[in-house]
């Protein structure tokens, strides 16, 4: 009698909670499906730059699912390798066969020597391919190639859901209202949370840094500061995201609701997995996620030792989310106080 | 900022209300209510919960808008960010922070209205003997009792030395003795002039007002000191003047 009754109330409970419901039912659909345009899209296809490569070799490259470009100088193709639109470059010194891999990631690393193996043994067999790496090396480990990118995801989702909730207590604990009974300006409140706040975000970002970098010793080419940098602005990004959400929930496990529809999904559009195989039109979602570009630059300075210029435009997008978000917070308060 | 913009010339009323009406999704919650308020009174708001009470408080100190209707207060016309430095408010919910303790509550909301250095602890000092509550400031709220949340939050309201105190019930959780000393205190302050607006449950409170207004389903049935109201409802007491004046305004609707 007394489950029945439970069983009861919890059902009409979640029942009036239709986020919640959604939350239950829609959220394992978007995650899955997510999966699936990830994993299971086209298959990876290098992209590799021939230099003056025998007729008789390039033409077993035809017909692959590899594309390959012809190019005339070297200094064409080394600029290239190095925008990123190169995963590989192909020449010859001599007789011996050479390669130069860009080496950011260690999964098309493989699939670049794979594809050569597989194209290069039929008929043409004990022909010793020299490697060499642009960036990282060899020995660079996956978790290398996607470390910086975990560096950026958890200062993001720590920073969110820590911002989120206390946001959130400030409202249902009362102390929001009588803080606007006060003579603070609304810009005020969200600018002393982000000040407060930043400082914290400041010291997780440092920890996280250096414990990836000295303790996990991840692998690290740039400029530890560059590193810091991308990794505030990406925490102030997740600050003023986190506090701006928590206007729309209504308890801490709302905040906690956020997670699969915010957060999950920038994972998988930053870097995390190999977005080549996923269909071009679904890749752009990825310009509307902050993550995508703190990730961009912290693997940009981690492993190919950009500087200023290679990520300048990373962080004036970050900060551009920051401040959109912070002006739509000092507009939620309004909510709360009519001036 | 400047903490002056008001008129300081005390024939102004500090409160005068005209026509107020304010509804929430087509839910009247006030209507048309006009009300004048002295400066140096203390006037008590009684009323059922759910009559208005807090949303007339929120829309006096400009934290909500009337939809109809003009708001001065002590002269100036609302809402006016400046002007929340002469009220004290204090909500029913004590809104402290439980991770700090007394004293650093104290210290955050009196920056808030630019109050520091010895300024600032003087200020403390004379809040916290005013509740007695100086002993305790060095713990955490959180270990503080009913009452003593209660106290801080007095404190916390009288810290700038508002010209306009508004108590959303008070002494809820105080006891007897303390209770007497606060009103003692509310009676003095309004005596040196500050206008105090009290919504409470308790009658015997409620006949220390110099003036009572009487909150019915978001109208304002009647406004007069509490002798008064109770002679021209023909009872004895202000609870039986209270109830008799709600269900007469609830007929006439």
């Amino acid at each position: 009698m007394r489950i029945r009754a439970l069983a009861i109330r919890i059902i009409r409970q979640f029942l009036r909670d239709k986020r919640t419901l959604a939350l239950l039912f829609l959220a394992p659909l978007l995650i899955l499906s997510l999966m699936k345009l990830v994993f299971a899209g086209q298959s990876v296809s290098p992209a590799i730059g021939i230099i003056d490569i025998p007729p008789s070799l390039a033409s077993k490259f035809e017909g692959t699912n590899a594309t390959i470009t012809d190019y005339k100088t070297n200094e064409s193709a080394y600029s290239a390798l190095e925008e990123g639109k190169l995963d590989a470059i192909l020449q010859f010194t001599g007789d011996t066969p050479e390669l130069l891999l860009e080496g950011s990631d260690p999964s098309i690393n493989k699939a670049v020597l794979l594809f050569l193996q597989s194209s290069l043994q039929t008929g043409n067999s004990g022909i010793a391919l020299s490697i060499h790496y642009l960036h990282g090396g060899p020995d660079m480990a996956p978790f290398d190639s996607f470390g910086p990118v975990l560096i950026g995801f958890f200062s993001f989702f720590f920073v969110f859901i820590l911002a989120g909730v206390s946001f959130l207590r400030e409202r249902t604990s009362g102390t929001l209202e009588r803080l606007l009974t006060t003579p603070i300006r609304r810009s005020e409140v969200v600018l002393g949370y982000l000040t407060g706040f930043g400082i914290f975000t400041l010291l997780q970002a440092t920890l996280i840094a250096w414990f990836s970098v000295d303790v996990l010793g991840l692998y690290m080419v740039g400029n530890i500061g560059s590193i810091l940098l991308i990794n505030l602005l990406l925490s102030l990004t997740a600050l003023t995201l986190g506090t701006l959400l928590s206007s729309f929930a209504s308890s801490e496990f709302q905040i906690i609701q956020f997670i699969p529809i915010v957060i999950v999904p920038q994972a998988f559009f930053s870097g995390l997995f190999n977005l080549d195989a996923m269909n071009p039109w679904l890749q752009k979602l990825s310009y509307i996620m902050p993550l995508k570009y703190g990730a961009d630059a912290m693997k940009g300075i981690m492993i190919r030792g950009e500087g200023w210029n290679d990520y300048q435009l990373d962080v004036y997008v970050l900060v551009g989310f920051s401040l959109v978000f912070a002006i739509l917070n000092v507009l939620a308060l309004k909510k709360h106080r009519s001036m | 900022m400047s903490t002056n913009v008001h008129n300081s010339n005390p024939e102004i009323a500090a409160v005068d209300l005209k026509d107020i009406s304010r509804t929430f999704h087509s839910r009247t919650v006030l209507s048309n209510i006009s009300l004048s308020i002295p400066r140096g009174e203390l006037f008590g708001l009684l009323g059922p919960s759910g009559s208005g009470k807090t949303t007339l408080i929120k829309i006096m100190t400009g934290i909500d808008r009337s939809d109809a209707g003009s708001v001065h207060m002590l002269g100036v016309p609302m809402p006016q960010l400046s002007m929340l430095q002469s009220f004290g408010y204090m909500a029913q919910s004590d809104a402290l922070y439980n991770e700090l303790t007394g004293k650093q509550n104290l210290s955050f909301f009196g920056a808030m209205f630019g109050l520091k250095g010895a300024l600032l602890k003087e200020r403390i000092q004379m809040a916290t003997d005013l509740v007695d509550l100086s002993q305790h400031l060095h713990r955490g709220v959180s270990t503080y009792s009913g009452g003593m949340k209660r106290r801080l939050s007095l404190a916390i309201a009288l810290l700038h030395e508002p010209k306009l105190l508004i108590l959303d019930e008070p002494t809820i959780g105080i006891d007897p003795v303390l209770r007497k000393s606060i009103w003692m205190e509310l009676t003095a302050l309004s005596k040196q002039g500050v206008t105090i607006i009290v919504t409470t449950h308790a009658m015997d409170e409620a006949m220390k007002c110099d003036r009572l207004g009487l909150i019915r389903d978001g109208k304002l049935i009647a406004v007069n000191t509490p002798q008064a109201i109770i002679e021209s409802a023909g009872c004895s007491t202000l609870e039986d003047a209270f109830i008799a004046l709600g269900q007469k305004g609830g007929a006439e609707q």
